[in-house]
């Protein structure tokens, strides 16, 4: 049964892309099939995270208004060969996407897929509602920070109202991802804990992702982290996260603070 | 234990407790909110029209601010009316 999983979080640069990108690679490698699409129009990004940006022709406006065929614009990892990529537009304008054409793209999908993971873009406007309309479950990607804390507490309340599940009754089954956690800042009260976040919203966590250099380099090489550097504190984090989405139960681990001696000696340093 | 410890000895640089705390406020101010109509600008749609009745105005002249202060809050219209206008509003 193909489920369909929305990354949101309202703010801006707060690690959608990254997360989408890592734990679509996750589930791939557990032998899931996985689609990861791209639902930031103009401003697509989920290629380059994954590195197919010089293999897109055809991208999800193209399916919408009929130009190509769902088969002609996936795009297959060059790793895995049950990730597959479907890309946004870099030049239509975002209200090409329509309500009918996402639905009818999403239930083609579903036919193919196990999961159908929707990289939603920043914002509550159309890109952001339609990312989440047939979502099944989703992933609330915030930052240990208060206007990440607030955009994540909009979005629960549209993922509550604006979906096609809510208005049927039912409800999307969220979760809470913490990225760029930094366990020593929280520790010395200068960064909002992980039990103050799940405490303000109330929602389950899904894993908690330190903030670390592997992700940018993941990035920078077009690969996600979890496949890039498997063996890293956030690789580990993606794919632990990846297993609960699968309903096995794992330890959550919070990453550890590397404190060096003189950090102890002398207190804090100058953040 | 030794976060609490560090947390008593620094309590200068410990800013995460205000931030819950303003966010707890805030979010459970905007909760209460949702799903209705947004006051402000359903003020600031009836004010232009009932003003609009008697003057010609620019819709984007009429600006309607809150402020809420812990026991009373504040409403402010502010219309910026054209010169003349008693004159519009008197041939109208």
């Amino acid at each position: 049964m193909a489920k369909v999983l929305v990354v949101t979080s309202g703010k801006g640069g707060v690690g959608k892309t990254t997360s989408t990108a890592a734990l679509g690679a996750a589930l791939a490698q557990s032998g899931e099939k996985v689609v990861v699409v791209d639902f930031d129009v103009g401003l697509r990004n989920l290629d380059l995270v994954m590195g197919a940006e010089r293999r897109v022709v055809f991208d999800l406006i193209n399916v919408v208004q009929g130009v190509a065929k769902l088969s002609q614009a996936l795009i297959r990892d060059k790793r895995l060969e049950n990730l597959w990529l479907l890309p946004a537009s870099q030049t239509r304008d975002k209200d090409a996407l329509t309500d009918e054409g996402v639905g009818s793209i999403i239930a083609e999908l579903r036919t193919k897929f196990d999961w159908i993971i929707c990289d939603s873009p920043a914002g509550i406007e159309r890109g952001a509602t339609l990312a989440m309309r047939y979502a099944d479950e989703a992933v609330i990607v915030t930052n240990p920070e208060v206007s990440s804390v607030r955009d994540s507490d909009r979005i629960i309340g549209m993922l509550d109202s604006k979906t096609v599940k809510a208005e049927k009754g039912e409800q999307v089954k969220k979760h809470v991802l913490i990225t760029r956690y930094d366990t020593a800042r929280a520790a010395r009260g200068e960064m909002l804990t992980i039990e103050d976040i799940l405490e303000i919203l109330a929602t389950p966590l899904l894993g908690i992702i330190p903030e670390s250099q592997d992700v940018l380099r993941a990035s920078n090489v077009g690969s996600p982290v979890t496949l890039n550097n498997a063996a890293s504190t956030p690789a580990r984090a993606y794919t632990d996260a990846a297993r609960r989405l699968m309903g096995e139960t794992v330890a959550m681990l919070v990453p550890t603070a590397r404190k060096g001696l003189m950090d102890r000696l002398l207190g804090r340093r100058a953040a | 234990m030794t976060a609490s410890l560090l947390r008593f000895f620094r309590g200068r640089t410990a800013s995460a407790p205000v931030a819950r705390e303003r966010l707890q406020i805030l979010l459970a101010h905007e909760r209460s909110l949702r799903g209705r109509p947004d006051l402000l600008e359903l003020l600031r749609e009836e004010i232009l029209a009932v003003v609009s009745r008697h003057v010609v105005l620019d819709p984007d002249k009429v600006i309607v601010k809150m402020e809420r202060g812990e026991s009373v809050s504040t409403l402010e219209v502010d219309i910026e009316l054209p010169n003349g206008f008693e004159r519009i509003a008197a041939a109208g």
